[in-house]
């Protein structure tokens, strides 16, 4: 299998906090990969480091083979890499239905400004709302939505972009066991269709359960990988969950 | 005899959002210290912030010394001997030490008290004292944790619930706050502490509370409270087999 997306060596620090230190993890294409560890491990700044929502201090991003390091989300996002967030953002005088196109590439804020949603985006969007089971909610204000409505927005409007690689952030994050079931059988279904996931999630269960391999981090640093049998079997993973050193 | 706080079937949440604690009951005995771990989004902050009155709860009872307390509001339970420390260190940055620590005994009007106390608490964090005048925003991050558990200590609290007081610290100056929890958890006061780092949390208290998914797991005495063999699944999951299936 080949790699869809590569760091190496990469390293960020806030002042005097190393955040992600020498952090080298290779995410296979056609996998659901997730990034675990205890709080502050650094799982989200190296999503945002891959992502380019703040740029190394060092290190190499390889994304479908070719050197993305430093290149910003909205080049990624054509070149198939998209992301969701941990906190849900929300464009709030806008529709679910705008909130769908403005995630579109092919227009983006440009193309809804500069003229009215074109029919094939329109049905493309109600088929991805269709498909996280929102449609009914087409029409309402983005900002009248559930924590976890809004969520699913935001999962179907990544969607939009075609993305070969989805990094999703703590999805379940605040989310009624149905709607984490939506998710996770969304994700599922998703994967088996070609899409690659890299997953950062607190949810252990549902991280076994998905995952094809997944990264322990702990201060920074990649503490082991494996698949989900290992790891729950890894002491060291453990501990560091614990706080015993 | 009854207890300092007896929570049954607590169910509550924030906003409209779905429940984070999902009936919760535990017991909190005077004279014992207590620290509560559980893996992310067990809901042991939401806990804290149930007990001190930041949250309401949407069904259940709180009981303290067998006194209903539940809805009551921050500054009534307070007055009742609940004191919180958040997890965010939120000193009065423009303000210096003693200032701060004033600020804690807001609500007592005997000022032989209140010199008494803010006697004990610069003795019991001999640093506070030597930089008592200092403007409290231009301390470190573990000297400002202590002003915050040193206010919490002006009311003589009965229990003094304490959210995560590692956080962010390094780890000797984390070493030096567990010590002082440890103090003070050998004094009247009842300590309630969460902690995401669960080892060094048990190492200042007496007994564990495990949470999980907003309800409790299990309890038991801190020490030896991690070798059960119920924190892997908590932590790490329900095992999978090596295809992935869930087993059992």
């Amino acid at each position: 299998m080949t790699a869809l997306l590569e760091t190496r060596g990469l390293n960020k620090a806030y002042g005097g906090l190393h955040a992600v230190r020498n952090c080298s993890i290779t995410v296979r294409e056609g996998s659901i990969t997730s990034l675990i560890g205890p709080n502050g491990a650094g799982k989200t700044t190296a999503f945002d480091v891959i992502n380019g929502v703040v740029s190394a201090d060092s290190g190499t991003v390889i994304f479908s083979g070719a050197d993305v390091t430093g290149f910003f989300p909205h080049k990624l996002t054509r070149m198939g890499m998209s992301r969701t967030f941990q906190i849900t953002r929300d464009l709030r005088d806008m529709t679910v239905l705008e909130n769908m196109v403005v995630g579109s590439p092919a227009h983006g804020l440009r193309g809804l400004i500069g003229s009215k949603i074109q029919l094939s985006e329109r049905e493309r969007a109600m088929e991805l709302l269709d498909f996280v089971g929102i449609t009914q909610l087409a029409d309402t204000a983005a900002n009248k939505l559930s924590y976890g409505q809004k969520k699913l927005l935001e999962f179907a409007s990544v969607l939009m972009s075609d993305p070969k690689l989805i990094l999703l952030d703590e999805p379940a994050g605040g989310v009624n066991p149905a709607l984490l079931e939506r998710i996770v059988d969304r994700v599922a279904a998703l994967n088996r269709s070609g899409i690659t996931f890299l997953l950062v999630e607190h949810k252990m269960d549902m991280v076994m359960q998905l995952s094809d391999w997944v990264i322990v981090m702990a201060h920074g640093e990649v503490l082991a990988e494996g698949t989900p049998a290992e790891i729950q079997g890894n002491d060291i993973v453990l501990d560091a969950y614990l706080g015993r050193a | 005899m009854t207890a300092l706080l007896d929570l049954k079937e607590i169910r509550t949440g924030y906003g409209a959002g779905p429940d984070i604690l999902h009936g919760i009951s535990l017991t909190v005995e005077a004279g014992r210290s207590y620290c509560i771990i559980g893996p992310n989004g067990a809901g042991k902050s939401t806990l804290l912030k149930l007990v001190c009155g930041i949250l309401k709860p949407r069904s259940g009872e709180v009981l303290s010394n067998g006194n209903s307390v539940g809805g009551l509001r921050p500054d009534q339970l307070l007055a009742l001997g609940i004191s919180y420390v958040p997890q965010e260190r939120t000193v009065f940055p423009t303000m210096t030490v003693r200032e701060n620590l004033y600020m804690g005994a807001y609500s007592v009007e005997d000022k032989d008290l209140v010199e008494e106390r803010m006697d004990r608490v610069l003795t019991l964090f001999p640093i506070l004292d030597e930089r008592r005048s200092q403007i409290a925003g231009t301390l470190s991050g573990g000297e400002q944790q202590m002003v915050t558990l040193g206010r919490a200590l002006m009311v003589d609290p009965k229990l003094m619930m304490i959210d995560e007081p590692s956080l962010g610290l390094a780890p000797q100056v984390a070493d030096q706050i567990f010590g002082t929890i440890r103090q003070l958890s050998q004094s009247d006061t009842t300590i309630l502490l969460v902690e995401q780092n669960a080892q060094r949390g048990l190492e200042s208290v007496d007994w564990g509370i495990v949470l999980d998914l907003g309800a409790k797991s299990f309890e038991g005495p801190a020490e030896g409270i991690l070798d059960d063999t119920r924190i892997r699944e908590l932590y790490l999951g329900t095992r999978v087999s090596s295809r992935g299936e869930v087993e059992g």
